[in-house]
């Protein structure tokens, strides 16, 4: 059998946003199989994992706590990837703006220096946060600029190491002493801890970001001159280079939004969800955020209702646990299977399918 | 600090053993990129050939089935990959890394059952006498038969490479699609075949893991080697015999942080831990700058084909 | 009215034809390529299919190679209807075919090349020597181990050439074959193609030079639209009634250049040499040019022989180390980028009109911000004046009759003529001072092609000074006041073009100049 691609002669608006909604449904249909497979109710699982964690204050709050560092690291991925450039290290960049500015929490530790005040800590944490995904970034940013070394290989390579280096200094040098030798660290002082935005509740400033974010990368590409110049270069690299554009900036630019915002993401993790720094801050954002930013198609917009449908997944998926003895694994699977419809579905939305018999080639 | 020559051997069947999954994967992402195909989903390949390869092992107490188990889900998710970017033509790194995150997670609903439990390594190679030989015995003829594999899956792909017709065909396609299509030669079956190929090998690589290595099951328990193979196939310039050179190199890599830890050298085990990963990075970039234009690359890597009809 | 030759043909018509089309349909989705197409080949026949720039000829030949399946109609091998499901199938019944952009690998050497295509009966270590010896036969100078990279155009078509022969092929079709040789290796061609004439073969000649066809051919059929206008005696025709046919109107002379005054240079090249930035590119070495206000320079040149790094030198996308090297309007350029050359006031349209000079999954207007967001009031303060962007694409499309299906559609939707135009018009509307344009014309249709030489013309007349790059020496002698030849990346002095024939151009583009680095 052969397939033959044939393109559609012309782009509908409504097909490519239909599109993502199309593969949604579609994984959720594989996924209703597997679960049917594995003896449990395909209805009780849809339930448990896309309408329970919608109807409840709670599970609402740790929607949009889940969903902030999806969107902040997916929006991130969008202008690298826009722009043609493969980090696929966000994991790594988000370890390393949690670890540099959960520094800052820890020798701020107990008031240390409360005598000049406290009301910069939050901020600088904030600041460092974005250098350190930044720096993380330049590494592949730079082997990829000047030595033409594939990003793809050192930005998840760099993951690994910036796994192990957490794991090194919460065990090693930062570890509580106190802290009957588990491997954490000390807790941030509320100075150091992004605030709480409403009594009782889960939702913290940091969550704010993401929209504020999406708004500034949505008029940036669409309406500046430097969101042009990554669109173009990642859609046509000569016709970049001929308009003046210096590929080697755009590049740079991109994988520091990208590294920023992930640090960024990682600081707010560390510093409004968990108070403190542990072996392990990340259930994966880094790569879910992957997913979210082919959801959204790399659109802000798009992702930023992208990373809440993945962030339904997470809460819905740790309720599976316990309510059906579903594993947690699940989760990842079903988004596995989900970013490959994304990915047929936009061919789709381009390109009419025609399958022969017998054919070949 | 001595070492004895019985220690050496040991040390080096560690490097062999190691670099075994690395060589098996690497040759066969190896074989696709030549095609013109860059499948990044190896890490994804390996982990659910690991995972199936384990519980069908277990479970009929049988390697090959084992092993077979972990060449056809390697294949399988292969075919997945292309269905995506041969079939729909969908871009190829975005595809790749789909793979890896669905190999990662089906492989754990796979796996979960199996955490914990262990079974007898795969046979290893007993010839009377040969292997017997002191100091180097066990290290020619007493490794288990993944690595005899490994040597020949490298001869023979090195072979029908450059030396026949076939293996000529899949260079010319990885050189120039276009023409390779306008000559009748049937490029997205060849790429079909070699990204099968290539699946079944990572699937391989990665029962290997799961079978003889440690030999048992344990979630992300590739650890990156997926990975490492596609940087291996750049390390090699595409060439199979300069594959088996880095699988060593890493071997050797992966040996150094035991051998550090046995002689308590005072470096933190999460620093030995990440020499693979910096040594990959540091490869490349030597690469890098040693071809600094992609010379060695096939012309037509990554770019999908659509052909018109 | 050419009809009435086709009776009175020559040898050949009478038997069987070898190959023949009846009524051959091809549609790629709404598009018609080829229209109800009938066309008969004899043995021992030279036939043209002359047509324009998008006339059908290719996919034509494309069906008759297996490459592309009909939509509707037949193809009669020896009379019986046949069905080519893959060029392997073409081979099989001895048809053949050299392709206009070659289907080579340029990392295989010649033999693997070559043997790609043998029968499988022949072993992959003979395959050298039966080159050798085909190589020998038809004296082509073939090197079985040189990868095919390292060649000439004129060495890959040999290869091509030679991969056919090796198949001993009846049938034999050549797509546009002269368009990347000298004249000088056309005439060795033309006596190769006469050879397998004689041997008894059927060629199918596709091309556009009507002297060529004149020259070579027993019979031509003319396409248009993708229909067939008229099959001709091309001997019995002027080339200006071929013409007719081939293009359906009158065609809009170009008012010559004529004898103008020349200004101060304004655009001057000194020394100017530079390694490639492309794998297997080609180096430039000790370039030099200057070029006068109200004058067009024409480069002359096979394709492959750093015509592409010329031009990227010239517009800046790959500096110079020397600022001297290239002066525009008394400013030393060399090491400037294409920004700053453009607000000295030169504009830039590369060859490659679809990723190049223009993106073609952007607006038009979005195309007009790719190379004027340094001008004035383009931007401001970061932000794209999309008004303005639009304007002026609406100026270029009404001053150059730009055909678009929508106000401001993705360039990728305009065909190849009205493209052109666009990437054209959209420079010379800034009225630039100082204009490098490479391959003006090429796969233009020609009236398209007549209205880019006018306002090149128009422009040069304003004072402007024109560098024009391209591998139509009709072109070049058309329009040029004087002509240089790059080959090898080496650039000869140039020659008044109304003094100089196109023998001594085509010497210099083979290499075989007075300098003397013939190789």
């Amino acid at each position: 059998m052969r397939i033959d691609l044939e393109a559609r002669p012309k782009r509908s608006a409504l097909r490519e946003i239909l599109s993502p909604v199309v593969a949604l449904i579609v994984a959720i249909v594989i996924g209703g199989v597997v679960v049917a497979i594995m003896g449990r109710s395909p209805l009780a699982a849809f339930d448990v994992y896309f309408v329970e964690p919608l109807s409840q204050s709670y599970s609402l709050q740790a929607i949009a706590v889940k969903a902030a560092p999806l969107i902040l690291i997916a929006v991130g991925l969008a202008f690298c990837y826009r722009a043609n450039l493969w980090n696929i290290g966000a994991e790594g960049q988000f370890i390393a703006g949690g670890a540099l500015g959960g520094w800052l929490g820890l020798v701020t530790h107990d008031g240390a220096y409360q005598a000049i005040g406290s009301w910069w800590i939050l901020p600088a944490m904030m600041l460092l946060g974005i250098l350190g995904g930044v720096l993380y970034a330049m590494i592949p940013a730079a082997l990829r600029v000047w030595l033409n070394v594939s990003e793809i290989l050192t930005s998840l390579m760099l993951v690994y190491v910036a796994q192990l280096t957490l794991d090194w200094l919460v065990r090693g040098p930062w570890k509580d002493p106190q802290g009957f030798n588990f491997p954490v660290t000390v807790n941030f002082d509320p100075e150091a801890t992004l605030p709480i935005l409403f009594d009782g509740g889960t939702l913290h400033l940091g969550v704010l970001f993401a929209p504020i974010v999406v708004i500034i990368a949505a008029v940036v590409f669409s309406k500046t001159i430097f969101g042009f110049q990554v669109r173009l270069a990642g859609s046509s690299p000569k016709a970049a280079r001929f308009g003046g554009f210096d590929d080697k900036r755009i590049a740079f630019a991109a994988f520091a939004i990208s590294g920023g915002l992930a640090g960024l993401a990682g600081i707010a993790e560390v510093s409004g969800k968990i108070g403190q720094l542990l072996t392990t801050i990340s259930p994966g954002y880094g790569f879910s955020a992957i997913i979210v930013a082919f959801l959204g198609r790399l659109s802000p917009v798009g992702i930023f209702i992208g990373g809440l449908v993945l962030a339904v997944t997470f809460v819905g998926g740790e309720d599976a646990q316990i309510a059906l003895k579903l594993p947690g694994d699940m989760t990842l699977a079903f988004q596995g299977v989900l970013l490959i419809c994304v990915l047929a579905a936009d061919v789709l939305a381009r390109y009419r399918l025609r399958f022969r018999l017998g054919g070949k080639a | 600090m001595t070492f004895d020559a019985q220690q050496v051997q040991d040390v080096l069947i560690i490097v062999v053993t190691a670099a075994t999954p690395l060589l098996i994967a690497a040759v066969g992402e190896l074989v696709v990129e030549r095609s013109g195909v860059l499948n990044l989903g190896v890490e994804g390949m390996m982990i659910i050939g690991a995972a199936t390869g384990f519980a069908a092992g277990y479970s009929t107490d049988s390697t090959l089935v084992g092993v077979a188990a972990g060449v056809i889900s390697g294949a399988i998710l292969a075919a997945i990959f292309a269905f995506l970017t041969l079939g729909l033509a969908a871009n190829q790194v975005a595809s790749g890394l789909a793979l890896t995150i669905l190999g990662r997670g089906v492989a754990n609903l796979i796996g979960a059952s199996f955490v914990g439990l262990k079974r007898t390594p795969a046979p290893h190679l007993h010839i009377p006498g040969l292997s017997d030989i002191p100091l180097i015995g066990k290290l020619i003829f007493g490794e288990d038969f993944f690595v005899y594999f490994g040597l020949l899956l490298t001869g023979a792909v090195a072979y029908w490479l450059m030396r026949t017709r076939s293996g000529l065909t899949l260079r010319a396609i990885g050189d120039n699609h276009a023409s390779g299509h306008s000559l009748g030669v049937p490029v997205r079956r060849i790429r079909l075949l070699a990204v099968l190929f290539g699946g079944g090998c990572a699937g391989l690589a990665g029962s290997y893991l799961s079978l003889a290595y440690t030999p048992f099951w344990s979630p992300d328990m590739t650890a990156g080697r997926g990975w490492i193979a596609l940087a291996l196939v750049v390390f090699a310039s595409w060439k199979p015999w300069r594959a088996l050179a880095g699988a060593l190199l890493f071997g050797g890599v992966t040996v150094l942080q035991l051998v550090f830890q046995t002689w308590g050298v005072p470096i933190p085990p999460q620093f030995l831990a990440s020499l693979p990963y910096l040594t990959t990075i540091a490869v490349l970039v030597v690469l890098s700058i040693r071809d600094i234009r992609g010379a060695a690359a096939p012309a037509s890597l990554g770019i999908p084909f659509i052909p018109d009809r | 009215m050419a009809q009435s030759h086709a009776t009175d043909l020559g040898q050949g018509s009478k038997a069987t034809p070898l190959l023949a089309v009846r009524d051959i349909t091809k549609r790629f989705g709404t598009f018609t390529a080829n229209d109800r197409v009938t066309l008969d080949l004899a043995a021992g026949e030279i036939h043209a299919l002359l047509g324009e720039n998008g006339a059908g000829k290719s996919t034509l030949v494309k069906m008759l190679y297996g490459i592309l399946e009909p939509t509707e109609g037949d193809i009669l091998w020896q009379g019986a209807p046949i069905r080519l499901a893959d060029p392997n199938a073409a081979r099989a019944l001895g048809i053949g075919m050299v392709f206009q952009h070659f289907s080579l690998f340029e990392n295989l050497t010649v033999a693997e090349n070559i043997a790609l295509v043998m029968p499988s009966e022949v072993k992959l270590d003979d395959a050298p020597a039966k080159i050798a010896e085909i190589s020998r036969a038809y004296g082509m100078g073939l090197e079985p181990s040189r990868p095919v990279w390292t060649l000439s155009a004129g060495e890959r078509q040999r290869i091509e050439i030679a991969r056919c022969l090796l198949q001993d092929p009846k049938v034999l079709i050549l797509d546009e074959p002269t368009s990347v040789l000298t004249p000088q290796e056309a005439e060795k061609l033309f006596e190769t193609l006469e050879r397998l004439k004689a041997e008894g073969r059927a060629l199918l000649y596709i091309s556009h030079h009507l002297e060529e066809v004149q020259r070579l051919c027993d019979r031509a059929t003319i396409l248009r639209l993708g229909k067939v206008v008229g099959t001709c005696n091309p001997r019995a025709e002027t080339p200006r009634s071929l013409a007719a046919l081939m293009v359906g109107s009158e065609i809009k002379e170009v008012k010559p250049a004529g004898a103008h005054a020349l200004g101060k240079e304004r655009l001057v090249v000194s020394n100017l040499s530079l390694p490639s930035p492309e794998l297997h590119g080609v180096a430039l070495k000790n370039v030099s040019a200057a070029v006068k206000g109200g004058e067009i320079f024409g480069v002359a040149g096979v394709a492959g022989n750093g015509q592409s790094e010329f031009f990227a030198a010239l517009s800046g996308e790959t500096l110079a180390r020397e600022p001297n090297a290239i002066v525009i309007d008394g400013s030393p350029v060399g090491a400037m980028g294409i920004a700053v050359r453009r607000a000295l006031n030169a504009g830039f349209v590369p060859e490659e009109r679809n990723g190049h000079a223009a993106a073609p999954d952007f607006t038009l207007s979005d195309n007009i911000v790719l190379s004027s967001h340094a001008s004035a009031g383009m931007t401001r303060a970061g932000f794209i004046n999309a008004k303005l962007a639009k304007e002026k694409a609406r100026a270029v499309i009404t001053s150059f009759d730009v055909r678009a299906a929508a106000p401001d559609p993705p360039a990728r939707t305009l065909s190849g003529g009205n493209l052109q135009k666009f990437v054209v018009g959209r420079e010379i509307l800034r009225d630039p001072s100082v204009l490098v344009i490479n391959q003006p014309t090429w796969g233009v249709d020609v009236a398209a092609a007549a209205t880019i030489r006018q306002a090149l013309l128009d422009l040069c007349a304003k004072g402007a000074a024109i560098l024009i790059i391209s591998q139509d020496l009709d072109e070049l002698f058309e329009i040029c006041d004087r002509i240089a030849v790059i080959h090898g990346g080496q650039l000869s002095a140039p020659l008044p073009a109304r003094s100089t024939t196109r023998e001594e151009i085509g010497l210099l583009m083979a290499g075989m100049g007075g300098s003397g680095h013939a190789h």
